[in-house]
């Protein structure tokens, strides 16, 4: 793993389009290693492009993306697949393959093409299912498996992966509270040990724990910085035309309905 | 518990096969009596070994193959009801036999090698292109319900066109209309051999491939992002389709239901990754052929019923029951 990079992934000028119709245009982002970023704005402004985009998962018109480096084009696949993890919104069909079996696909970039999973594919996939609270239910099909629970489940196939840089579109789906709480844990103890995080999140209280926002509007970035930044939560403020306000509750940052 | 629960199936349908196999020698116009006559009785050992024993293989080879192509549709388009009839494959298949019909102006009896791998190669050509009719009319294997739609198209189209080939070549007729019920009446020892052939490369592919499937089973974005090479693989999970639905409707006609039927019945008995799933899928297939072809024979002995006939009642009454069983779940997805 490239320690060197100073950052862990990087987009330079991204643009892309859609049925004649700029989703993305001129999106400069710089992602540092070692912390969590939070996109967040209104409906439609892009943000899981901009995931998709930094997963090299969308078709580019303009501009690259790099990842620890090197741009995403110059990684082989496997490779690529080792350093990053991706864990996507709504996308898995109600299958019949067992939750344990879900979470082992997470090291299909460890493996040989047809070589049986080691003792370090099993040690991972055990450790994965521990952190998300779903080793209980590992023997259960995904399909039967409630929003939450299947939530969980997929949340530990990413993390299964081991990848350092680690992306995720609304991984608080279906999530209770606790288990909100549950998932910031395990993002901050994949941070303590190196790793990136970046999340799409509409739940501005907790995306306001994060270490960095990057505020998106119609297409492009209003803003990137700390969240510990003033400037940073005025244009959250701004973005959602100050119809919510950011204030400071028992130490934590607060967005409330105006 | 599921490991267990997977090697008694894979052994049920092993000692299946075999009982069926043994079965399927003894049942016939003539009945036990050939069996028993077979050590000095040459004419009872031409039945024995050159009409039942073939074709007992051909129709567990020929569903085999079926079971394999289910399997690997349903998971390849993430839905639930592809199938090789429903995705027009099979329509295509057809019209490619019989176009090799037509220029070869031979009935199905004359299994000569070389019809029988020109008549093969036609349908596996049928087969694939219709597919991709299917998948461009679809534009992708993203949304079930437009795929089905399309293979339905695909499938009623290529129909009409082999009617019209019927109708301008009569010569044709008959042996197409034989093809048309699904039969294993015509499978001789060439056919079998083929069949073997290409349940080994498809179901070798398919095993290799299978990692594909799991991922897709996961998303799109999700398969990708785990450095899974998509493109080539569902290329090569396509041909494997392909492949195997014309070479078995290219030796025993249409016969539906088996490949839609087989992968739903393996996986309401265990819950498998595809590496496992789909080979058990097509042994399900296998024995659910067999079994069927068994029961044409026996049931209006010494008359004899299309086994296509049998399949099509006994997967239409299946797929009623699965859709009575499912009304609650979700369809669509």
């Amino acid at each position: 793993m490239s320690k060197a990079a100073a950052h862990a992934l990087r987009a330079a000028s991204v643009g892309v389009q859609m049925r004649q119709r700029w989703i993305l245009e001129g999106v400069d982002v710089a992602i540092p290693p070692a912390a969590w970023t939070a996109i967040v704005g209104p409906n439609g402004a892009g943000k899981s492009t901009l995931l998709r985009a930094l997963a090299g998962l969308q078709p580019l018109a303009r501009g690259h993306v790099e990842l620890l480096g090197q741009p995403l084009a110059q990684w082989s696949r496997r490779a690529r697949a080792r350093q990053l993890a991706w864990l996507g919104q709504g996308e898995a069909a109600p299958t019949d393959l067992r939750s344990y079996d879900v979470v082992m696909l997470g090291r299909l970039p460890h493996q040989g093409w047809l070589a049986a999973p080691s003792a370090a594919d099993h040690a991972a996939v055990a450790q994965a299912l521990h952190a998300t609270h779903a080793w209980a239910w590992r023997e259960r099909p995904l399909a039967q498996l409630s929003g939450g629970e299947r939530q969980r489940v997929l949340l530990a196939r990413a993390l299964a992966t081991q990848a350092p840089v680690l992306l995720m579109d609304e991984p608080l789906a279906n999530l209770d509270p606790p288990h909100q709480g549950d998932w910031m844990a395990t993002v901050r103890q994949h941070i303590a040990q190196g790793a990136t995080v970046v999340s799409v999140l509409h739940e501005l209280g907790i995306a306001l724990q994060a270490d960095r926002l990057i505020v998106m509007q119609a297409g492009r970035v209003l803003h990137q910085g700390a969240t510990a930044d003033a400037a940073t939560r005025a244009a959250l403020e701004a973005v959602f035309d100050h119809r919510i306000r950011v204030r400071q509750v028992e130490g934590k940052w607060m967005a409330f309905l105006e | 518990m599921p490991r267990s629960a997977i090697n008694w199936l894979g052994s049920a349908l092993v000692l299946a096969s075999l009982g069926l196999l043994v079965l399927g020698i003894a049942v016939g116009s003539t009945g036990l009596e050939s069996l028993w006559r077979l050590p000095h009785d040459a004419v009872a050992r031409q039945i024995v070994w050159e009409i039942r024993l073939p074709r007992s293989l051909g129709a567990w080879l020929a569903g085999a193959l079926l079971g394999l192509a289910g399997a690997v549709s349903q998971g390849l388009f993430r839905n639930p009801l592809a199938d090789p009839y429903l995705l027009g494959s099979a329509s295509g298949a057809a019209l490619g036999s019989a176009v090799a019909l037509v220029f070869a102006g031979a009935a199905p009896a004359g299994v000569l090698w070389l019809a029988r791998l020109g008549m093969t190669g036609m349908a596996f050509a049928g087969a694939a292109a219709a597919v991709f009719l299917a998948l461009m009319l679809a534009q992708g294997a993203q949304q079930g319900l437009r795929l089905l739609l399309a293979g339905v198209v695909v499938g009623v189209v290529l129909g009409a066109v082999r009617d019209a080939l019927e109708l301008r070549y009569p010569d044709i007729l008959q042996p197409m209309k034989a093809f048309g019920l699904g039969s294993t009446a015509f499978v001789g020892w060439p056919a079998c051999a083929l069949m073997l052939g290409t349940w080994l490369l498809c179901a070798g592919a398919a095993w290799g491939l299978a990692r594909a499937l799991d991922g897709l089973a996961l998303g799109e974005a999700t398969a990708a992002s785990l450095g899974l090479p998509l493109g080539p693989m569902r290329l090569g999970l396509i041909a494997v389709l392909a492949l195997a639905t014309g070479t078995a409707v290219a030796q025993t006609g249409l016969l539906a239901f088996v490949g839609l039927a087989a992968p739903h019945l393996v996986r309401s008995l265990v819950q498998a990754p595809h590496r496992i799933s789909v080979l058990l899928a097509s042994g399900m297939g296998a024995v659910l052929l067999l079994a069927a072809d068994i029961l044409a024979r026996a049931l209006l002995a010494p008359q004899e019923l299309p086994v296509g006939v049998l399949t099509a009642l006994l997967g239409g009454s299946y797929l009623l029951l699965l859709m009575y069983r499912r009304r609650s779940r979700d369809w669509s997805s």
